[in-house]
């Protein structure tokens, strides 16, 4: 056996997993330096941490790595492939394959994770909530959300709102405040509707390439009906996948996260920003929108705009931040997680804005509100530290709320 | 060891159901169709018992809803053959009707133990695992948690109210209603799912056609709002203030 199981990492590379296509060699290239497992900030719970995962799958221990808990304990936070000096792909590469491998051979999954999945499968959510309900929320967002299969004509941005943002009340209030801000815009946008599902970050990622498969073939058809000049979105997980992923299969688009779109705008922006919020922030990058696409200074542009907003950085900042520990589909993890370490990337992500002294924790993804209250509320920080979407600041100075 | 087991597709309460223009049945256009959960649970175990003592595992199911796509999903999870059952009738069968179209289709064939989901959610007037079994003359127990094959026999862990379990033997064949499977339905990754859609050989057999249903259905409806209930607001402590002088003006406290 010995080296020759290897290929059982790419045994089924397809076109999804272009970085395993030749996984093979290119983890030769491993010079087991370990500066991915030092970066993990998930490698201290996993009985491999990556350095030793990659080791052990090279020399053919496959069997004991899909095994252990590594597999499901990776946040997809993508700080070891952007450090990796042999530049592979780690986090998008070996950790989706490694969960594959752990379905492919039937193995039980924790129930959270599949019923996510099977909702998905179903539903195009992962929260089992019919697709008719999918743009219930813009009923009461108090301005027009066009629908564009009813427009009948080509529109200047589709608004791809995705499921947090769709079906969590916390996301539904945001996407309301995100309606009434490009209302005042005066952008000419409209939404999916019922015919959006879900994009499919957290099941490539949690390796479940066939419902991946299936979900990038419904959603390029539907894209494929319509006219519209560039796609913002919400969600940086679905931005990424739609960003790097979809090219590949087919699926070419103009997309940008909301936040740049906004940032484009400031000089539009800036006037309407009358109100002074008196406060100060600090922001947090998630890993989609930072590490993964590198859109540092936009969401920190926008806040600065906010009159009266104060800026202060967190000791890990940019490249360096901490993740909430919710990506690649960890999100539905949170129990098996918290079994396995002491506490929670969302607790000390949150110890650390608190540290700062700064009232707000910024952030620009629907994970992050209902992820940090949460550990606000865990780590006895509720007096000191609020948890705030950059919508709901703008949206508060600009008194569209 | 050969285990048949028994399934029907029943309406997705996630899409909602309405009723139809009749006012004595669900609009079935209005349906979307999902395998009832506990014959997911009885599939469950059936396949738990197969990787256990290598049984042969056959699932039939009844031709209502979109009965391919769990026939093949069943396949995908590691049942060796299903069968879809003809009942040349439009509308879903009664549990009588559907015990004796199991019957006519199963009466002779040398099945060990035949399982099926212990209830559905459209069931209306009890299991078809007791019916079918009377007509087979063949044991039955419902509300079962576990199967343990041991000699030819069964022996199962039944639910009773309360709490309460037993183990009972059962001298096979017998038809087992399940409660539960001893662990939750398997995930079936969706590329396994869709190479067996691809390839799948979906057997179809005629059931003797259905007497009269012993029982029609008068009246259909969603359940009816109540009146008199009051919504509590305020602060935690004030609507938990509230609650205790609701509790005490109706001397639920002492």
């Amino acid at each position: 056996m010995g080296v020759a199981q290897v290929p059982s990492i790419p045994e089924t590379p397809g076109p999804l997993f272009p970085e395993l296509a030749s996984a093979e060699e290119k983890f030769r290239k491993c010079i087991q330096c370990g500066v991915c497992s030092g970066s993990c900030p998930m490698g201290e719970a996993m009985d491999y941490a990556p350095r030793k995962a990659v080791k052990m799958l090279l020399e053919g221990r496959f069997n004991e790595v899909v095994e252990s808990n590594t597999p499901w304990l990776c946040v997809s936070c993508h700080t070891c492939a952007v450090r990796c000096p042999s530049q592979l792909a780690i986090s998008d590469g070996l950790f989706p394959a490694l969960r594959a491998a752990v379905m492919a051979e039937g193995k039980a999954l924790d129930q959270d994770l599949q019923k996510a999945l099977q909702n998905t499968y179903l539903y195009g959510n992962p929260m089992g909530i019919s697709p008719k309900k999918r743009a219930d929320w813009a009923k009461t967002a108090g301005v027009p959300v066009p629908i564009i299969s009813q427009l009948r004509r080509p529109v200047d941005v589709l608004w791809i709102v995705e499921c947090y943002p769709s079906f969590e009340p916390r996301g539904q209030e945001i996407s309301k405040l995100l309606a009434r801000i490009l209302n005042a815009l005066g952008v000419d946008f409209a939404i999916l509707g019922h015919e959006e599902r879900c994009l499919g970050d957290c099941e490539w990622l949690a390796g479940e390439r066939g419902l991946f498969e299936m979900l990038i073939e419904r959603n390029i058809e539907i894209l494929g009906k319509y006219k519209f000049r560039e796609i913002i979105m919400t969600d940086p997980h679905s931005y990424r996948t739609l960003l790097n992923i979809y090219p590949a299969l087919g699926g070419r688009y103009k997309v940008k996260p909301v936040v740049q779109f906004l940032a484009e705008r400031l000089d539009q922006l800036k006037p309407r920003l009358k109100k002074k919020l008196n406060t100060t922030a600090t922001y947090h990058d998630s890993c989609c929108l930072g590490r993964k696409t590198n859109h540092y200074e936009e969401p920190r542009l926008l806040l600065r705009a906010i009159p009266g907003l104060k800026m202060v950085e967190m000791v890990q900042n940019r490249e360096s931040s901490l993740c909430c520990g919710g990506g690649a589909s960890t999100i539905y993890l949170d129990r098996f997680i918290q079994e396995r370490m002491k506490d929670r990337l969302a607790d000390r992500r949150v110890m650390q804005a608190a540290a700062t002294g700064a009232g707000i924790l910024a952030v620009a993804c629907p994970f992050e509100p209902a992820r940090f209250e949460d550990a606000v509320k865990l780590t006895g920080n509720e007096e000191k530290l609020v948890v705030r979407d950059i919508i709901e600041l703008l949206a508060e100075s600009m008194e569209v709320q | 060891m050969n285990i048949a087991v028994l399934t029907k597709q029943v309406a997705d309460l996630v899409e909602g159901i309405e009723i139809d223009a009749s006012g004595r049945a669900v609009d079935r256009d209005s349906i979307r169709y999902i395998l009832s959960e506990s014959d997911d649970h009885a599939l469950e175990e059936a396949l738990l018992l197969k990787e256990r003592s290598q049984a042969h595992v056959e699932v039939f199911s009844l031709e209502t809803g979109e009965v391919r796509d769990g026939l093949c999903t069943a396949l995908a999870k590691g049942a060796d053959r299903v069968v879809m059952i003809l009942a040349g009738q439009e509308t879903p069968p009664s549990n009588h009707a559907a015990a004796r179209m199991f019957a006519s289709v199963l009466k002779g064939l040398p099945f060990d133990l035949i399982l099926t989901g212990v209830r559905a959610i459209d069931d209306l007037d009890g299991s078809v695992g007791g019916l079918l079994a009377g007509y087979l003359g063949l044991p039955y127990v419902g509300l079962v948690r576990k199967v343990e094959l041991v000699d030819g026999a069964a022996t199962v862990e039944k639910e009773y109210p309360g709490g309460f379990a037993a183990e009972l033997g059962v001298k096979l064949p017998a038809v087992l209603g399940i409660q539960a499977a001893e662990q939750p339905p398997r995930y079936v990754p969706v590329t396994r799912l869709r190479q067996v859609m691809k390839t799948a050989q979906v057997e179809e057999q005629e059931a003797e056609p259905a007497s009269e249903e012993p029982v029609s259905v008068e009246r259909m409806y969603k359940p009816e709002e109540g009146a008199g209930a009051a919504m509590l607001s305020g602060s935690a402590e004030e609507i938990a203030r509230q609650i205790v002088n609701l509790l005490s003006e109706r001397r639920v406290t002492r």
